[in-house]
């Protein structure tokens, strides 16, 4: 983990209420896709966790959604501001054991870390298939950045605007991959796990206080034993989840 | 130079800043980011008889200048604190630490610390009676003097360590209590614990935290703790350590003119991670702005 000032290098809507923001700083803490930053905002006491999109040596990828008022403020910065951001937090997922032809599903803004993943993957010379799950056509991002990377890519909507009618469950039907990687909200991430006889990996979100393994707000109860989401996730393989 | 040491209960710090219990974890995670043997001492996770998971989640919620928690006091419990986590500790700190205790009844508080009394790398023992998030006990130590003399007795009994009871804010009177504990034994008092709270959610139409209510802590309730420490140093003659919402060199110096010896430095670890270096090192700067050269000089000096 490192704590930087982070500039702003852009910050731009891509989808609705959705922002993809680049920061340009110091990199060398993040060891794997899948890992957050946590990220302070003048006037909120507690940091905000954010999923790495993607990173190289000087810059970090995000991408949020404004839900409440520390995203909105967020979402009204400009290139050239600065952030206190805490970089390097999680575990990550672990690419070792991704297969030939793994699954990435990305639910809403469980889609961003998918991002970095799968471009890792492919330069490793593997073929991932990627699902995305959105509520409707203006909340659809990134099909295309997937896509230019070679990756097969497969939408679905809820409301059957765009892509295929329904959950990412139903966009899944015949794809049989050697190992899968899950980020999304935990309806979707208990659908995917049950649907798919491969094992995987989950990423899960938590209220938390610290983000880096202090405080115990993030606990979480797993079969090999108790699991700060920030220190030890957000990724949990599928085998430890309790439901 | 300007001399920052203090004594706590007969024990030298070197300053009087000191991480508080449940924001600080084992110490391993800050030993990650800097040397924490620059800290007076610190006051590791709230420790019980058996292990806890505490609270189900969500049991953090943001407010306006802090933060509410219901963790619930998560800890592997005694046996394994002594066995893993002191001496993986012992790796990366080399003072004295605060031992920092919490139970159900007075014999779960009493088998505690009389574990902690034979551990050498504990200096001092602090005694919660106040963490409002338990059902069943935790809370009703520290509301009423007659229960907190009693606790205070009961552990008196079992450690010649020094002893720091540390007391609710969420009581009508906390100076009688701070007396009952002193009457009964105490070495110190640390105050104080978070203050009970709530959120809640508009658009579910519920509590955030999954206990529904949560202790409040952070620069919100400076004025609340600095109000009770000036209050309680008037009315006893034991160390007092201050705490509550002290994120800064400044808070420290108002907290110690208000009556602390020590302070504790919480919530502000959780979102400065180096926020006690970061104090420490403003400290002597601090003071030489105000004049001070010797920083225990100056502990009550607003009464
Ligand atoms: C590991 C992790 C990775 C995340 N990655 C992303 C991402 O890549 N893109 C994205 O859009 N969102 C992500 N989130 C969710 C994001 O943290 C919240 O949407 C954000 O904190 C909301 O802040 P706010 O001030 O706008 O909302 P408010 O509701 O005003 O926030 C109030 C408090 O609740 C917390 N909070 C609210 N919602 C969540 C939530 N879902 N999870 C955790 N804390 C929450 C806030 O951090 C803050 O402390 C992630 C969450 C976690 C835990
Ligand atoms: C996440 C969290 C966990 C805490 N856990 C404990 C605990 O286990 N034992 C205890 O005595 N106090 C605990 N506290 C209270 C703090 O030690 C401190 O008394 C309080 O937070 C006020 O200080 P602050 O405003 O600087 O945070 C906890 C506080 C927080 C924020
Ligand atoms: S958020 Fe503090 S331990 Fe995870």
């Amino acid at each position: 983990m490192v704590q930087g000032i982070y500039t702003i290098a852009s910050n731009k809507k891509i989808a609705r209420d959705v922002y993809e923001m680049v920061l340009s700083g110091d990199t060398s803490a993040l060891t794997a896709p899948g890992q957050f930053l946590n990220i302070k905002i003048e006037g909120y006491f507690l940091r905000r966790p954010i999923s790495v999109c993607d990173w190289d040596g000087d810059t970090i990828t995000i991408v949020y959604k404004v839900v409440g008022a520390g995203t909105a403020a967020m979402s009204e910065m400009a290139a050239g501001q600065t952030l206190d951001v805490l970089a390097g937090l999680g575990n990550g997922f672990d690419m070792r054991k991704s297969g030939g032809t793994p699954l990435l599903v990305g639910g809403g803004v469980g889609t961003p870390p998918m991002a970095g993943l799968c471009r890792r993957l492919v330069a490793e010379g593997k073929s991932p298939t990627v699902v995305l799950g959105f509520a409707s056509r203006e909340d659809v991002f990134y099909e295309d950045q997937f896509r230019s990377l070679g990756a097969e890519v497969r939408v679905a909507t809820a409301d059957g605007s765009y892509g295929v009618q329904g959950f990412v469950t139903d966009a899944m039907a015949g794809i049989a991959p050697s190992y899968f990687y899950a980020c999304g909200p935990i309806p979707m991430l208990r659908a995917v796990s049950d649907a798919l006889p491969a094992d995987g990996q989950l990423s899960f979100e938590e209220r938390m206080g610290c983000g880096f393994g202090a405080c115990m707000g993030c606990s979480c109860q797993t079969k090999y034993g108790n699991k700060r989401i920030c220190r030890d996730g957000p990724v949990l393989t599928k085998g430890e989840v309790i439901w | 130079m300007v001399n920052t040491k203090v004594c706590l209960c007969g024990i030298p710090l070197d300053n009087p800043v000191i991480p508080a219990s449940g924001t600080f974890g084992f110490g391993y995670e800050f030993a990650e980011l800097y040397d924490i043997d620059c800290l007076g001492t610190f006051s590791f996770k709230g420790t019980t008889a058996t292990p806890r998971f505490g609270n189900p989640t969500p049991r953090i919620a943001e407010t306006p200048s802090g933060m509410l928690n219901a963790v619930g006091l998560q800890n592997p419990g005694v046996d394994a604190v002594i066995e893993e986590e002191l001496p993986r500790l012992a790796k990366c700190f080399h003072k004295p630490v605060m031992a920092n205790v919490s139970g159900f009844s007075e014999e779960e508080y009493v088998h505690v610390c009389e574990k902690f009394d034979a551990v050498e790398a504990v200096g001092w023992i602090e005694v919660n009676i106040s963490c409002p998030n338990v059902h069943g006990g935790g809370m009703s130590f520290g509301t009423s003097p007659e229960a907190a003399g009693a606790i205070t007795a009961a552990v008196r009994r079992v450690t010649r360590k020094p002893l720091i009871l540390k007391l609710s804010p969420n009581v009508t009177d906390i100076v009688s209590i701070a007396k009952a504990c002193e009457a009964a034994g105490a070495d110190g008092l640390s105050l104080i614990n978070t203050l009970m709270g709530m959120r809640i959610d508009i658009r579910c139409r519920r509590p955030v935290l999954a206990n529904g209510t949560g202790g409040l802590s952070g620069p919100a309730v400076f004025p609340v703790a600095l109000r009770m420490v000036y209050q309680v140093y008037e009315a006893v003659k034991i160390p007092i350590i201050g705490m509550g919402g002290v994120s800064s060199a400044q808070d420290v110096l108002e907290m110690m003119l208000a009556g602390a010896s020590a302070v504790e430095v919480g919530a502000a670890n959780l979102v400065n991670p180096y926020a006690c270096r970061d104090i420490i090192a403003d400290l002597p700067r601090e003071m030489e702005k105000y004049g001070i050269q010797t920083l225990s000089d100056i502990i009550g000096g607003a009464h």
